[in-house]
């Protein structure tokens, strides 16, 4: 079973170069317009891809109400955010609204 | 403000983050080893990677013998996103920042440091922000893990539901808010929720297509519609560096 540290330090290695090296080698602000704004635009569009369909979670086939309280959830966060609602908040609230609609189904 | 000042603003926004990995690191716990990991074992990958969907994948591969090879294919392109957030993110360190800020936060660089870090307030990102971050956000990964190992039955399933869903509620409250503003942003955040939901949900029609529906996705869909927005919206200068 000593194979398992192995690998453990292979996954470590390649996840952490993956990492560092963008932040190792760009040491200077980019000033060409296309991959500044390029730059400037992957968080939100990482963020927004990630976020949705994936809090819905796994939705059973035939089972839409299953994804219910998620996508109240969603709703929710959307709004409260829109709002001006802090980062803490709208973390908490999603998840209480999670567990109540939960409660109801 | 102080660099002590900063870090605790960064650990305090780091909280959600915290409960956040406690529920998603928990189910990682249960699931090694109910694959046959040993406790300590998953707790060091925990330890050591940081990363759900790298960590889950890397299980299975554990657990069927798979090469070294396989192994290490398989954590380029599933954490591959990490490059283009640590990119993105080495616009917002001032140029001064010394070497070694670089290579320790770069440890830290998972989907959701990275976004509390972007939302950070001002041009320049300061590492001890970063450091707070981290300092909240580890240490939910690896006590999950280990109540995940040690007692997969400690929390309700519905807890853990609900748990989860703070990552998610936490991604919003970070892309959203700049959206007021900026009318392209809010066309570009809608853009890519609708295109996500697409890639998700067209490939459970045609099998062919279930490639799409993994870590590729992320990828390919940032490239692309950052590269549109960046060529029909390219910002302003004036919003750029206050230098």
């Amino acid at each position: 079973m000593n194979k398992v540290y192995i690998y453990m330090f292979i996954m470590a290695v390649v996840t952490y170069l993956i990492r560092m090296l963008p932040l190792a080698l760009i040491k200077k602000k980019i000033t060409n317009r296309f991959f500044k704004s390029f730059l400037y635009y992957v968080p939100f569009v990482t963020l927004a891809v990630m976020t949705f369909p994936a809090i819905l979670g796994k939705i059973e086939t035939g089972n839409l109400l299953s994804a219910l309280p998620e996508a109240v959830a969603f709703v929710t966060a959307m709004i409260i955010a829109y709002c001006g609602g802090s980062l803490p908040i709208v973390a908490t609230v999603a998840c209480v609204v999670v567990f109540v609609v939960e409660l109801f189904i | 403000m102080s660099n002590f000042k900063i870090f605790k603003k960064g650990f305090k926004n780091g909280i959600p983050i915290f409960l956040g990995y406690l529920a998603v690191s928990f189910a990682f716990g249960v699931m090694a080893v109910g694959k046959g990991v040993l406790p300590h074992q998953a707790i060091l990958i925990s330890a050591t990677n940081l990363t759900s969907a790298g960590q889950t994948a890397a299980i299975d591969i554990i657990v069927a013998s798979g090469s070294f090879v396989v192994m290490a294919l398989n954590q380029l392109i599933i954490n591959l996103r990490y490059c283009l957030m640590s990119s993105s993110l080495s616009q917002r360190f001032d140029t001064k920042t010394k070497w070694y800020h670089r290579y320790l936060i770069a440890f830290g660089v998972t989907d959701e440091i990275f976004a509390v870090s972007s939302a950070y307030n001002a041009e320049n990102v300061p590492p001890a922000y970063c450091y707070g971050l981290i300092a909240a956000a580890f240490p939910g990964w690896v006590l999950g893990t280990a109540l995940g190992c040690y007692s997969g039955d400690i929390l309700p399933a519905s807890v853990l539901g609900a748990l989860s869903v703070a990552l998610y509620g936490m991604f919003i409250a970070i892309i959203v808010p700049p959206t007021k503003k900026n009318p392209v942003l809010l066309l570009i955040v809608m853009f890519s929720m609708i295109a996500s939901a697409v890639f998700e949900w067209i490939p459970q029609f045609i099998s062919s297509l279930s490639f799409l529906q993994s870590e590729f996705k992320v990828i390919i869909l940032t490239v692309v519609i950052a590269t549109a927005a960046a060529i029909f919206f390219p910002v302003k200068e004036e919003e750029n560096s206050s230098e």
